[in-house]
């Protein structure tokens, strides 16, 4: 038994407990960079602003003109501390939680008593103890828990297209068959968890519209026809749970850190800074997961989106010599590996640095050493883990990254954010006395 | 009789009681049956870390209750907000602090500085707080 719970609009959410006069009005919140539109407001979303619209897209529209649409960039310094305090009090609704993203998370309820009850007190105080409004869906497998969280949140935003007693918390596990039948004829098969757009098209192809044509498949036709992947969302439908319950996060296989830039980039000592960054961004997350690396992965591309612009498109992988996870040798390689694939004329938009072929730091292959391994830095590298943690990000790095901080030419664009209101002291929020 | 021993089964164990830290020659320190934790102001402040946040005051308003320009408010937004509470609230788009007056049905924002004036609330008109005022830290130069 599951119960998914999950923010509404989660960043414009955030955005609004500061700046309450964002409240009632179009809102959305830009990617990286103020490229395009990943949180709106209901509001916005009224306005016919799809997921994912291009800023400069929405900025143009003459129909959007006079909407008074404010668009804001994203500050995940905020959202990921408002996160924080929205995982915390869910957790309390079961036993085990898994966070599935930044405003999602799963929480088992198996054996939870009075659950429809304690879902709504627990989505109260949420929107009580952090100000965001979220909903809860319940049901027998993770997929159903997701459904019910659709179905939640859609009866609480368009009244009559499920039952009112579903706003908000949706506990599908407590419903008669015939009565989640209803509900999963009621829902398009679209808005089923793991069935995307191809597959969704293929479906609707055979003649197949609701979430319950795919519940009442067979299970083994399924497999036989699509994959294994569909038959466990068909299956799930039908409440056999099959996905795992991860309160764990598995380690990654491969760890990348890009970044488009916020303005073209030629000369080499920017990108030498970027990629320094990514580098030691990614030797982070390396050591976060115990960790170590046999190859770093670097690559430089224009943008494809400026047909003017000489295109260029170049990565190549540097393999270690032994796989490691200090930031000096990671940068060091992928420092190298720039040089090799850079040429100047360039307008580059783009770059990013990957870590392959991931082993657990725990377990060392021996070689033959011909020459000194080099001293062990494993402390020296927990040691500015540690100093960053504290002081903050950068607080300790490597020279070639640079000093100017926020002021690096390849930096992203961000012309529009909103102050850390939970994560620096200057930026308080300020309440009029 | 078996020839092979076999465990006692009414063997109970013994707990003895191990002593904290170590005792390498010399006197234990009296104070080993007193160690507790040092004093931290977050335990003194913070009861509700995920409703917990903090506001920086703007204004005279409420200067006979103590709270100061500038000074930094710790805001529990998981209390409930009763009569006589300094409080956050929303007005008119914008956050203030007031003290909070409920009574016989009557709600208003009431400041503690006699220059300002209440705010009261019409029929229909809503008042929204944000949380309440558990603490005003005031910080001086040093």
């Amino acid at each position: 038994m599951y119960a998914l719970v999950d923010g509404n609009n989660f960043y414009v959410s955030c955005e609004r407990v500061f700046r309450p006069a964002l409240q009632g009005r179009p809102v959305i919140v830009l990617s990286n960079n103020d490229g395009c539109a990943i949180s709106r407001s209901n509001e916005a979303k009224e306005l016919g602003i799809a997921m994912g619209a291009p800023w400069f897209q929405i900025q143009q529209d003459p129909s959007l003109r006079d909407a008074g649409i404010l668009a804001l960039s994203a500050n995940f310094c905020l959202y990921g501390d408002m996160s924080n305090r929205m995982m915390s009090i869910a957790a309390g609704l079961g036993p085990e939680q898994e966070i599935y993203s930044i405003d999602e998370s799963f929480v088992g309820v198996a054996g939870v008593r009075d659950l429809t009850r304690r879902a709504r007190t627990v989505r109260d105080r949420i929107l009580q103890w952090t100000g965001l409004p979220c909903g809860i869906g319940i049901g027998a497998t993770k997929t159903l828990a997701k459904l019910a969280n659709h179905v939640a949140k859609s009866a609480d935003r368009r009244p009559g297209s499920y039952p009112a007693e579903f706003a908000r918390v949706a506990n599908l596990a407590e419903l008669p068959a015939s009565d989640l039948d209803a509900v999963l004829a009621a829902t398009k098969l679209g808005e089923v968890w793991g069935i995307g757009r191809r597959i969704g098209a293929q479906l609707q192809a055979e003649g197949l519209h609701s979430a319950l044509d795919v519940a009442r498949l067979d299970a083994a036709m399924v497999r036989r026809r699509w994959s294994v992947v569909l038959e466990r969302t068909v299956r799930e439908l039908q409440g056999q749970p099959c996905i795992a319950f991860e309160d764990v996060a598995p380690a990654k296989k491969e760890i990348a850190c890009t970044r488009s830039f916020g303005r073209p980039i030629t000369a080499l000592h920017d990108l030498v800074e970027a990629v320094s960054e990514f580098a030691a961004r990614a030797a982070e997350k390396l050591r976060r997961q115990a960790s170590n690396a046999g190859q770093v992965l670097v690559f430089v591309h224009t943008s494809p989106f400026r047909r003017q612009d000489r295109q260029y498109s170049k990565s190549i992988t540097v393999p270690l010599r032994r796989p490691t996870a200090d930031t000096a040798l990671l940068t060091a390689s992928a420092v190298r590996g720039l040089h090799a694939i850079y040429q100047p004329g360039y307008k580059l938009a783009k770059a990013g640095v990957m870590l392959l072929d991931l082993q657990d730091a725990q377990v060392e292959q021996g070689e033959l050493d011909l020459d000194d391994p080099g001293a062990d830095r494993g402390r020296l590298m927990a040691a500015v883990d540690a100093i960053n943690v504290r002081h903050g990000r950068g607080a300790v790095k490597l020279a070639s990254v640079g000093t100017a901080g926020s002021a690096r030419r390849w930096t992203m664009r961000q012309d529009l954010r909103t102050p850390d209101y939970t994560t620096r002291w200057s930026d308080l929020p300020q309440a009029r006395a | 009789m078996s020839s092979v021993a076999e465990p006692c089964a009414e063997l109970l164990p013994l707990h003895l009681p191990m002593v904290e830290g170590k005792i390498p020659a010399g006197f234990p320190s009296p104070a080993d049956d007193f160690l507790v934790k040092r004093l931290d102001l977050n335990e003194l402040l913070i009861t509700h870390p995920q409703a917990t946040f903090f506001w920086r005051v703007a204004g005279e308003s409420m200067r006979e209750a103590g709270i100061f320009n500038n000074d930094i408010l710790v805001v529990n937004r998981a209390l409930m907000p009763r009569h006589g509470c300094i409080v956050v609230a929303q007005v008119d788009g914008d956050f203030t602090v007031k003290r909070l007056h409920k009574r016989s049905g009557r709600v208003k924002l009431v400041p503690a500085n006699p220059t300002f004036p209440e705010i009261t609330f019409r029929e229909g008109q809503q008042l929204i707080i944000c949380g309440v005022v558990i603490a005003s830290i005031k910080q001086f130069s040093a």
